[in-house]
């Protein structure tokens, strides 16, 4: 068979980072990476060829003309204050945002067309995705791709916080892996493990990147990514000993055949005083990620020796001993004050726990329409002063069309807690835009509050090929500080909720009450009463026939 | 004379044999080809919400798996599920659903595809995938792309009464409603036979309203008499399956694809003395005899092989041609990433200008009064001072 002499045009990476936390808990983050030097928004030429690249995928960017997407669906929520901060950040439930291209003439069109069509390949209910749960952020969410135009109408962000995440949306999202889950790293992809666990979210992101290091052309970069929290009571039964066995009910036995790289990472930076690392490796390796420069332990797949002589890998970390909670530098939280079904306020915190440095934090909110926000009561308090952002912009919701929209720029001072509250009032649905269960609640959107953290240590601006791929997501610009993004908890408000069963009661009283009054009116207006003469029986009536005859009195 | 007769009768008993034999086998081939479809639809609906449903789930998610192992494809199968069982917070082992109080058995299985989910099993969406009405932009897993030649087998499951099925627990779907989406079907060309398995209370009151041809139906019990449920598993504190869906599994584990079980089987499945209701089936709208149905006529799917002995040259892979060439010349400036978070520029953005849209209706009304009531006051004189 003939073979291409040329490089191939496309490369697959997959790789796992292992970072144990201070609580016991386990976090791994797989990262699957396809790389492929290509143009689909090419007229001329129309892509045909797709080999590592998912076929679905491409002609998805190619139709609806998107410059960058992102697509997160999440189970639980991410504690940044036991846990950190997470490589890559996602909501509850299910997110989408897309950049489309400049060309397009009709985005709400498309956006529509985009959510149906995702929601047929990841089997979840992204229909539900409407021009009444989008917003087009001003500020928020800039491209995380190469590009340098960034006017907001072409970007489209949608939350949905009910989407429930299950083994029916990790089987299209591993089937879109070039390995599938038969080789590699996604042979620990096992739902019943990966479900029983405090924190799952799988996302895709789809964007343009330097090809090489003098960045003259792009390509096109699709990383799929996996991040799992492994809760040291439910799956850990109490132990603070963690193996990949144990996490994943499978161990290592190959790469990926089609991937040019494929690594383990275990975080080693607290060893050897908090916790032991078997099989001990020589290959380490510093990288500086989320403002911090963590030493890491290498196992590389692609070497047979990785593998010992058992062919199987299993990474077992033991814990020695306890440390104290670290104190991420960001951190948020949101919550609704108030009671009754009528009013309520909903307070935004913000901490900013570094100890001499104030920066500034993006906060965007998005509120569905049946809550209607009072923004004359909007205050923002830092240290109980008034703390006054220095860029506002709020879209007012329109009901039934549009939701809320409230992005603030607002500086943190040093150490500091920082709380943006609201009023909002309630509004009163119509019977049929009722979901089946509404006693449970209607669901707010997570809070993103997006900040350029100082960074401890100097961050790498610069663009190499082989980076790992947990430090090269967020494009570096200046080496003194970070991007992060936290998002805060969804909220659950209850709407003044009608009783179902009154229609059906208030017809049947009424018709009574009708039947009853209004019979009974009829009756003594027409009835009129007659006597009746009771029928005789037989033999008298024979006896009156032959009485009527002889001419005598009849019978009664 | 007798050596004649001898003759003679075995000439008639020969040709008898032969004629036999030969109408055997006919019958043999004739019935892989009498079926007269060529591909194999599901169309599995669990009506439910709520965890006490939990069975509703699991009935679903058994025929489902039945329907897959017997060779129906996920693309072939639309898959309703009301609520979310698996991933519910109150299942204590996550990402299973059981059958059976021993835990034997995941239904939910590591590849399942789940069509539609939650608030999306509506009745309206139902018979929008039944009949093929669907928005454009609905995708491919979502519709039920059967024709003419399609078997199509369709399971419901939920609470049900005399003549209707609930949904969600906010509406329901009458027998009549059924019955006519059914024959919009038939009149559609959209299936070649179509087998109606429907596990509620009442259920024989949802198939006696049927009236297109090509229909079988099964329920798991009369009108008057209610379906019961399986047994109680003390772990996850709820009802696990149904009675006869949970004897229908039993049952399907035992067909293979190349099995001869014919629908005769299928009725017998959960008689009274297993199922405390008695199931009933109707096939009178059904044309051919039900005993010369396969089983695998609606749970499995027809593959059809062809064998060749040729051998076929394939055309060398046409290669796509080098696209870099000519970029040496043009000078091109290096791209840039983005800036994630641009204070200077966010403080400074001048709100964008939004497009212009013709006063409305209201405006000009209250400019109009306006200029009325000035107008009016003053006198018709002063406009050549406006002018």
């Amino acid at each position: 068979c003939s073979h291409h002499p040329g490089k191939a045009r496309d490369q697959f990476q997959e790789e796992l980072v292992i970072r144990p936390l201070h609580s016991g808990d386990i976090y791994a983050s797989f990262q699957f990476r396809t790389l492929w030097d290509t143009d689909f928004l090419q007229e001329r030429q129309k892509v045909s060829h797709y080999r590592l690249f998912p076929k679905s995928l491409g002609q998805v960017l190619s139709k609806f003309s998107v410059r960058e997407l992102h697509i997160s669906f999440t189970q639980g929520f991410w504690r940044t204050m036991q846990w950190g901060q997470p490589f890559i950040p996602s909501p509850p439930g299910a997110e989408l945002w897309v950049w489309f291209h400049d060309t397009v003439s009709d985005v709400d069109g498309n956006w529509k067309e985009l959510t149906n069509v995702l929601s047929g390949i990841f089997c979840a209910s992204l229909n539900f995705i409407d021009l009444t749960n989008t917003v087009q952020p001003s500020a928020s969410f800039k491209p995380l791709g190469l590009g340098n135009a960034t006017d907001h109408r072409f970007l489209r962000y949608a939350t949905l916080p009910r989407e429930i995440v299950c083994t029916e949306n990790l089987t299209p999202w591993k089937k879109l892996l070039p390995c599938g889950s038969k080789a590699g790293l996604s042979v620990l992809l096992k739902s019943e493990k990966l479900f029983h666990s405090s924190f799952h979210s799988q996302a895709v992101h789809i964007r343009p990147v330097c090809q090489d290091e003098q960045c003259t052309s792009k390509a096109w970069e699709l990383r799929q990514t996996l991040n799992v929290v492994f809760d040291l009571y439910t799956s850990g039964q109490g132990k603070k000993e963690w193996s990949l066995f144990k996490m994943f009910s499978r161990t290592l036995t190959e790469a990926c055949p089609l991937a040019t790289s494929s690594k383990v990472y275990v975080d080693i930076t607290d060893n050897p005083e908090l916790f032991e690392l078997s099989p001990a490796t020589p290959l380490l390796s510093q990288a500086v990620v989320l403002g911090d420069r963590r030493t890491y332990s290498v196992f590389d797949l692609t070497r047979a020796e990785t593998f010992g002589q058992l062919r199987s890998l299993n990474l077992l970390l033991r814990w020695k001993g306890d440390s104290g909670m670290l104190r991420p530098l960001l951190h948020a939280e949101r919550y609704v004050a108030g009671f009754g079904l009528q009013t309520g306020e909903i307070h935004t915190v913000i901490y900013n726990n570094h100890p001499y440095r104030a920066f500034p934090v993006l906060l965007m909110d998005s509120v569905p329409w049946y809550l209607q926000l009072y923004i004359h009561t909007l205050t923002v308090t830092s240290k109980s002063r008034d703390n006054k952002p220095s860029y506002i912009h709020y879209q007012p919701a329109k009901d039934r069309h549009r939701p809320h929209l409230l992005e603030m720029l607002i500086q943190l001072p040093p150490h500091s807690m920082t709380e943006v509250t609201v009023q909002f009032e309630r509004a009163l649905l119509k019977w049929t835009e009722y979901t089946p269960d509404p006693n449970h609640g209607f669901y707010v959107g997570s809070s993103v509050v997006s900040a350029l953290v100082p960074s401890m240590v100097a961050m790498n601006t610069n663009f190499t090929q082989d980076q790992p791929l947990f430090s090269s997501f967020v494009p570096v610009k200046e080496e003194s500080s970070y991007f992060v993004r936290v998002y805060t908890e969804p909220l659950l408000v209850n709407l003044p909720t009608p009783d179902f069963s009154m229609p059906y009661n208030v017809i049947c009283l009424t018709c009574t009450v009708v039947a009853v009054g209004y019979g009974s009116f009829y009756n003594l207006l027409t009835r009129t009463f007659q006597v009746d003469e009771p029928s005789l029986p037989l033999a008298k009536r024979l006896a009156n026939l032959i009485r009527r005859i002889r001419g005598v009195p009849l019978l009664a | 004379m007798s050596n004649d007769f001898l003759q003679m009768h075995l000439k008639a008993v020969m040709s008898c044999l032969v004629i036999f034999l030969y109408k055997v086998h006919t019958t043999k081939a004739g019935q892989f080809f009498s079926s007269g479809h060529t591909n194999n639809w599901a169309v599995l609906v669990c009506t439910s919400r709520f965890w006490f449903n939990y069975r509703h789930v699991a009935n679903t998610l058994s025929v489902y798996r039945s329907v897959k192992r017997l060779g129906i494809p996920d693309s072939h199968i639309v898959l309703m599920l009301a609520d979310d069982m698996a991933c519910n917070y109150r299942n204590p082992r996550p990402a299973t659903v059981f059958s059976h109080k021993n835990m034997e058995l995941n239904v939910y299985g590591d590849d399942v595809e789940v069509d539609y989910r939650g608030y999306e099993v509506t009745v309206e969406n139902f018979l929008r995938v039944l009949t093929g009405r669907l928005p454009p932009s609905t995708p491919r897993s979502k519709r039920l792309l059967s024709d003419d030649r399609s078997n199509i087998l369709i399971y419901l499951t939920g609470h049900g009464g005399n003549g209707f099925l609930k949904f969600q627990d906010s509406e329901e779907i009458s027998n009549m409603e059924l019955a006519d989406a059914f024959e919009q079907m038939w009149q559609k060309r959209r299936y070649n036979e179509l087998l109606f398995i429907i596990d509620t209370c009442q259920g024989a009151s949802m198939y006696e309203r049927f009236y297109s041809p090509n229909l079988m139906a099964l329920a798991s019990s009369q009108v008057g008499e209610d379906s019961l449920s399986h047994q109680p598993d003390l772990a996850i504190g709820v009802h696990l399956m149904d009675k006869y869906t949970f004897y229908l599994l039993e049952f399907l584990e035992e067909v293979h694809p190349a099995s001869q079980a014919n629908m005769n089987d299928l009725f017998k499945v959960c008689p009274q003395s297993q199922c405390v209701s008695t199931p009933g089936h109707r096939t009178d709208l059904f044309q051919r005899d039900p005993g010369s149905v396969l089983i695998t006529d609606f749970f499995g799917s027809v593959r059809k092989v062809e064998i060749t002995k040729d051998t076929i040259n394939l055309t060398s892979p046409v290669e796509p041609p080098i696209q870099r060439s000519g970029s040496g010349d043009i000078q091109i400036e290096s791209l840039t990433y983005v800036d994630q978070l641009p204070v200077a520029e966010i403080i400074h953005q001048k709100p964008k200008q939004k497009d212009w849209h013709p006063p409305d209706g209201f405006i000009l009304g209250l400019w109009t009064l306006i200029l009325l009531v000035f107008f009016q006051t003053y006198g018709i004189k002063h406009l050549k001072h406006i002018f």
